[in-house]
């Protein structure tokens, strides 16, 4: 039974056929790294999944019930949580505050305008649980627009975490990062997501990335799915070798 | 672009809170230690203090730019000039409270249609909608008294136990200081527990970042409708208590410049910081009263200061203290 | 019958002013993302200087006021040409709310300066209106200077239209608009093309306020209610359109003039209720790019 599935899913930009009739299912407690080439559809495909625009034909089930229509905010109660490529972080807010806002939020406080924010301890000393296992503890009052870009991609996929997701996505967690930095930040997220059992859906471009922490790749191109397998069928799989540049030789994990 | 409350970095919270008592203090003492003239002109400083904290929710708090908030501070005078006329209350507690409850309304309906949008056009809505409160104040002349407004004389407190007869200028220094001192003060608590509540934090999120904010799972309209609420109360508030202060009410208080003047003063003490606007409020209250008096070109004044304001001190006066500050304890 | 014609009449005539201050402010908005808030100022600026000019004409051979109307347009032009880079190219980087501010100080300034200069009691230049005297429609008299004001203002459109359209410097312009990196890219010296661009809508600004002044004169104030008004016709025929602000200044020119006609308490509020709506639920405007 699959945590979430999409059916006959489209989004078309004009003429381009971002996501074209994908059917797509993961499983509950699996990391699935979704990969592709530039323009292949796995930005969008995760846009719709997480809500923030509607498709243009298709359904999407989530915990056997149907989100298709659902906003953004009834998405993320439901259980679907997600990082972005660009770090989208609350830049004048406090690494702490970043993700006590995530906190506050899911519990549905965010209205509450009688009591000092600071002053919640439980929340505080979640939160601080939180940036303990991402490796930000250290980093609580800094401001997240002063964090190294590393901490800056850590710090968005902890604060999707903090809302307790039940299915993550994210969206190139290691771009714009050097690559001795990408092993500990991959290494964190992934014990952080198997310890607590959560299905990750994660957008990568770097194979060595993807073959290492995966244990089933979708590989889409063009709008549709290519290929989908373990690591080793697609290591094997030639049309998947042509058709991505640069995946003729991947580095042994 | 540092651009928040340099204060908790600075003084920590005994140092600010003994800072707070020190002018809390000083509050109390000060008709005694200078003409009334000068205590009525305060009064007037600290009632705009709170239209512009009022205002400053939903700037420096939430991002968003109103240029119409002379509608809500026009509401609550008008609200106490019509519920002196036509049904003849005299108790400054009551006037106060239909004040309030009138601008919570208009806030209200006037949020609602606002808060789709944002940035230009949302300034330009709350423009928009604040000239046809214009409009109709200047036309409905035999329910608002027209251009020529109305009278608001000066009502009695506290039910009635100090009156509102006798010597003006000594109850407007006196009792009615005393009056607007506490709802300054009650006012400036509420607001400052607001902003450090969750809900102060998700303004602030939604601020910086309003698509991360719809993902981190805040309900970013209603956000802001409550916040464009709790601005548009406030201001209300203020307006309430200007308008015995003032004696008259007339459509110039609902005419747009007035809603520059607010955005003027809060921009003046800064507006990235929770005490800039009240600062802002008093210093260009006396700006503008000794600009008036000296000469007949004070809009060239306030407009010059503006520009010179925004060009060179975007962090108006606090922020800019705050930050020299900053970096005097860096070099030390 | 014969109202009718007055009413259409003063429609197209209220309409051509109106469409000369919105032009402006929506090819300024169009190319530089800026939106003046001192532009309602910069017409009565317009109308002031052609105002001065005429008055100080006085009752020379009647040729020469004629050549004076369009002071008012190249005055504010000039002080445009001189605004853009002094006050806003520094803002271009920084937050929109900044430039409300910035514009909204030198709406203040100019407020006084035109105080300073002309006094604070309203002028009437008459001058050119008396010399052109009135015809007579259906029965009723009427200024034949209105009828220039109109033909003024469907020619400003027309020569609009064919600059942006149809010249060189026009297609930079909207190239600019449409992507101002790409275009500095190609080697076009954008801040040239601010600075023209500023002035023209400036131009436009003061035209509407010089070739008006005859008629409605001047006076303290008038700028910020033009402001309103241009404003308003923007929303509904959308921002950084020319045909926009054509057909939004036709549309507001009857709403008001039938609004003064049959509804006069409360034409200004449905006015305003209007533009509220239309900014509701079309935001972009009748022509405008979401």
């Amino acid at each position: 039974m699959s945590l979430l599935a999409t059916t006959e899913l489209r989004k078309y930009f004009g003429d381009v056929r971002a996501v074209d009739r994908v059917d797509f299912a993961v499983r509950e407690g699996e990391v699935l790294a979704l990969i592709g080439s530039n323009g292949a559809g796995k930005t969008t495909l995760v846009n719709l999944i997480s809500g923030l625009f509607p498709p243009d034909g298709g359904r999407i089930v989530f915990r056997a019930a149907d989100v298709t229509s659902l906003s953004v905010y009834e998405r993320i109660r439901a259980g679907i949580a997600r990082s972005f490529q660009l770090v989208n972080l609350f830049d004048q807010l406090s690494t702490l505050d970043n993700i006590t806002l995530a906190i506050f939020a899911r519990e549905g406080k965010t209205r509450s305008l009688g009591s000092l924010a600071e002053r919640d301890a439980g929340v505080r000393d979640e939160a601080l649980t939180i940036l303990q296992q991402f490796g930000l503890r250290d980093k609580t009052d800094i401001w997240a627009g002063n964090l190294a870009q590393g901490e800056r991609k850590l710090l968005d996929v902890a604060v999707a975490y903090a809302l307790r997701p039940r299915l993550l996505l994210l969206d190139e967690p290691t771009s714009g990062v050097s690559t001795r930095e990408k092993t500990p930040i991959m290494d964190t997220i992934t014990s952080v997501v198997r310890a607590e059992g959560i299905t990750a859906v994660i957008i990568e471009h770097d194979m060595d990335v993807v073959f290492k922490y995966s244990e089933r790749i979708v590989v889409m191109h063009e709008g549709k799915i290519l290929a989908d397998g373990t690591p080793d069928e697609i290591r094997s799989n030639p049309v998947v070798g042509t058709t991505l540049l640069g995946t003729s030789a991947p580095a042994e994990a | 672009m540092s651009t928040v409350d340099p204060s908790p970095v600075l003084f920590g919270l005994t140092g600010r809170l003994r800072g707070a008592a020190f002018a809390v203090v000083l509050l109390l003492v000060l008709p005694w230690l200078i003409p009334p003239y000068q205590t009525i002109l305060l009064s007037y400083g600290l009632i705009f203090g709170i239209a512009a904290l009022g205002f400053n929710i939903l700037l420096g708090y939430t991002g968003l730019l109103s240029f119409g908030h002379s509608a809500y501070f026009a509401v609550g005078a008008y609200a106490v000039a019509f519920l002196v006329k036509y049904l003849h209350v005299t108790s400054m507690e009551l006037s106060l409270l239909g004040g309030i409850i009138a601008s919570t309304i208009i806030s209200g309906l006037f949020g609602a249609v606002c808060v789709r949008h944002t940035r230009i056009f949302f300034a330009v809505l709350t423009l928009a909608l604040s000239q046809v409160l214009w409009s109709l104040a200047l036309k409905f002349y035999w329910v608002t008294g027209g251009s020529d407004g109305l009278r608001v004389p000066t009502p009695s407190l506290l039910g009635g136990l100090i009156p509102g007869t006798g010597d003006k200028v000594l109850f407007l220094s006196r009792p009615y200081y005393y009056f607007v001192l506490v709802v300054f003060l009650a006012s400036v608590a509420i607001l400052w527990v607001i902003v450090n509540s969750p809900f102060g934090k998700a303004l602030q999120a939604i601020r910086d970042n309003e698509t991360r904010a719809e993902f981190v799972g805040i309900q970013v309209r209603r956000c802001r409708w409550l916040a464009f609420l709790i601005s548009g109360t406030f201001t209300g508030l203020s307006g309430a208590l200007w308008a015995p202060l003032n004696g008259l009410v007339t459509p110039d208080v609902v005419y747009w410049p007035f809603s520059g003047r607010i955005v003027f003063l809060t921009v003046l003490g800064g507006f990235r910081t929770f005490t800039g606007p009240i600062v802002g409020a008093v210093v260009f209250n006396y700006l503008e009263t000794y600009a008036v008096a000296t000469t007949v070109y004070w809009q060239f004044v306030l407009g010059a200061v503006l520009v010179i304001l925004v060009m060179t001190m975007p962090a108006g006066i606090v922020g800019t203290v705050g930050r020299l500050a900053l970096r005097i304890k860096r070099v030390t | 019958m014969v109202t009718l014609a007055i009413q259409v009449l003063n429609s197209f005539y209220y309409a051509s002013s109106l469409f000369l201050i919105a032009c402006g402010l929506s090819l300024i908005y169009g190319v530089m993302r800026i939106v003046n808030l001192a532009h309602g100022s910069l017409y009565a600026l317009g109308a002031y200087v052609t105002a001065g000019a005429v008055l100080l004409a006085g009752t020379q051979p009647s040729g020469l006021v004629f050549l004076l109307l369009p002071a008012g347009a190249f005055a504010v032009a000039g002080a445009g040409a001189i605004l853009e880079p002094s006050l806003l190219r520094p803002l271009y980087t920084r937050a929109e709310e900044y430039q409300l501010l910035v514009t909204f100080g030198l709406l203040l300034i100019l407020e006084d300066v035109m105080r300073f200069f002309w006094g604070a009691l309203p002028l009437f230049p008459s001058t050119p209106a008396d010399l052109l005297g009135s015809s007579s429609i259906l029965g009723t008299t009427y200024p034949n200077y209105n009828f220039l004001v109109i033909a003024v203002g469907f020619l400003a459109a027309a020569l609009m239209w064919g600059f942006v359209y149809k010249t060189r410097f026009g297609v930079i312009l909207r190239a600019t608009s449409q992507d101002m990196r790409m275009t500095s890219a190609l080697g076009v010296n954008v801040k040239r093309v601010y600075v023209l661009a500023f002035a023209i809508g400036c131009f436009m600004a003061g035209l509407g306020g010089a070739i008006t002044v005859p008629i409605t004169g001047a006076a303290m104030g008038m700028g910020v209610d033009a402001l309103v008004l241009a404003f308003v016709v923007v929303v509904i025929g959308g921002l950084g359109s020319l045909e926009g602000a054509l057909v939004g200044a036709i549309i507001v020119g009857f709403f008001r003039t039938l609004g003064i006609n049959f509804f006069p308490e409360v034409e200004l509020a449905a006015l305003y209720l209007v533009a509220a709506v239309i900014l509701l639920v079309r935001p972009a405007g009748l022509f405008g790019r979401p």
